[in-house]
């Protein structure tokens, strides 16, 4: 019988929340290390019992975990418990070894980016933001990082290299970090081309690689920031999130700082379809998993409050691929709700009725089962939410 | 045997309790006492101090015999009390909020 598990990263822990396909009853299993912040926890289409966390700390750092039965149990990849010392009594595990690379043979120099005040700060790691398992390997997995970088792991979450044609592109000392810090939080797998990745950076913009991650492009043309002395910036831009439907990679979908924008050649140009939405900032921005034309957006209220408006949870489809927005409310509170909902929490299930959740500063986590026309709380009252990923499972 | 006190946090990734023992070859330092530790713990490297740079984390602090040895050298021996296993060698984090 098909289910879905949807993966939750909170301030304090991670949940699991599992269903069967009706998406009624709800099994909550957590908090997973608890008290830690989790930015994000994704699974691997290859193995769907295979789960990657990244579990952070501004006290302890950076850790990976991962699991290899659906949540149940955790190792940091490389350090399983009763076999952690290697062969020198020296570690095994470098889970959370994640070091820019500076080598001469593949590396490139750590130059500095722009820092708030304007000046140049030096590249620092931080944390990582964002995992994206390979499509087709199983042990294959991306990280997206602060400051921004993209790292790869080819054994699960052992040992990270960095992809250092992205920092090294040339324009990292125009890019500058954005409230939450300079990350790439955004990363897209082009299921057609392996090769082909985009990625997205707070606040830098959109890249492309089409040559598996060697050299990378910026794809931020059409993209308009008042904030930037050169609105039309090569780089510079703040993208929040790209969204697309594997079906068609070529259409992309990205919520930016203010502007939900939309692109039909992968990237290369970039035409707004805000439309008629109340504000056109937010964070998230998904897609249907069997309609490539109906998106969804949650508008936040900005600059400086960052909640919804109104004191209404709204979420905004479109059915027509932006432009023509329309309001979805059943279910969600409309009078003194002021909750943000951040970039990488929300998610699509791929089931017949295709099923849409999110999840809000205020710990709640609401599910839609029929593609966001009745919505109800799976869970009221987590810690704040930071991320939601679904798998379905068949 | 030294004696070393993690935080909570570090004592759950590392599934100890409290406090653990480590065995310190040669001098007895910071460094030494934390080479020990990510050894026997290798969970914990990064955790306390930078992977690369070895810096000890900005908000840890190292403490013992109710001094606060976080701003000592690394390799300035530790005081003879840790050495002996009387006292042990306190890892803490900054307490945050209000």
């Amino acid at each position: 019988m098909s289910g879905v598990r949807v993966l939750v990263g909170t301030r304090k822990g991670a949940f699991i929340l599992t269903s069967d396909g009706k998406r009624e009853k709800w099994n909550v299993s957590g908090p997973h290390f608890a008290g830690w912040e989790i930015y994000h926890l994704k699974g691997s289409p290859v193995d769907p019992n295979r789960i990657y966390a990244s579990q952070t700390s501004g006290w302890f750092g950076q850790v990976l975990q991962r699991s290899d039965d659906g949540g149940k149990t955790w190792i940091q990849p490389g350090t399983p418990p009763g076999e952690q010392k290697g062969p020198g009594g020296m570690p095994k595990g470098e889970s959370n070894k994640f070091v820019y690379d500076v080598s001469k043979e593949t590396g490139k120099p750590l130059t500095t980016h722009q820092w708030y005040d304007g000046t140049q700060h030096p590249w620092e790691f931080k944390r990582v933001w964002h995992l994206e398992p390979s499509l087709t390997e199983h042990d294959t997995v991306f990280a997206g990082v602060e400051d921004a970088a993209i790292f790869r792991s080819k054994d699960g979450g052992k040992t990270w290299q960095e992809l250092s044609g992205l920092r090294g592109h040339g324009t990292g000392p125009k890019w500058q970090p954005g409230a939450g810090g300079m990350c790439l939080h955004t990363i897209l797998i082009d299921p057609k081309n392996p090769k082909r990745i985009f990625i997205a950076i707070s606040a830098a913009g959109a890249f492309r690689t089409d040559d598996g991650g060697a050299t990378w492009k910026p794809i931020n043309k059409g993209l308009n920031s008042p904030f930037l002395p050169d609105p039309g910036a090569e780089v510079g831009h703040c993208v929040h999130h790209i969204a697309f439907n594997g079906s068609r990679p070529d259409t992309l979908f990205m919520q930016k700082h203010w502007d939900v924008m939309r692109s039909d050649n992968a990237g290369d140009s970039w035409h707004e379809v805000s439309g008629n939405l109340p504000t056109d900032f937010g964070f998230v921005i998904d897609v249907h998993a069997h309609e490539p034309e109906t998106i969804y957006v949650v508008p936040i209220k900005s600059d400086s409050e960052h909640f919804v408006p109104d004191g209404k949870l709204r979420v905004y489809r479109s059915k027509t691929g932006g432009n023509d927005w329309e309001e979805l409310s059943k279910g969600l509170p409309q009078q003194d709700c002021y909750v943000n909902v951040l970039r990488d929490a929300m998610a699509v299930d791929s089931l017949d009725s295709c099923g849409i959740y999110f999840g809000t500063s205020g710990g709640q986590v609401y599910c839609s089962p029929d593609a966001g026309n009745n919505w109800k709380p799976i869970v009221r009252d987590l810690p704040g939410v930071l991320s939601v990923e679904v798998q379905t499972l068949r | 045997m030294i004696r070393v006190v993690l935080p909570q946090h570090l004592r759950t990734l590392a599934h100890v309790g409290a406090e653990v023992q480590v065995d310190v070859p040669g001098k007895v330092t910071q460094r030494s006492i934390l080479d020990a530790i990510e050894v026997q713990y290798p969970m914990l490297r990064g955790t306390i101090r930078d992977h690369v740079t070895l810096q000890r984390r900005p908000f840890l602090r190292f403490f013992a015999c109710g001094e606060d040895l976080s701003h000592e050298s690394p390799d300035a021996p530790v005081p003879d009390a840790v050495v002996t296993g009387t006292e042990p060698f306190l890892i803490i984090g900054a307490i945050a909020g209000g």
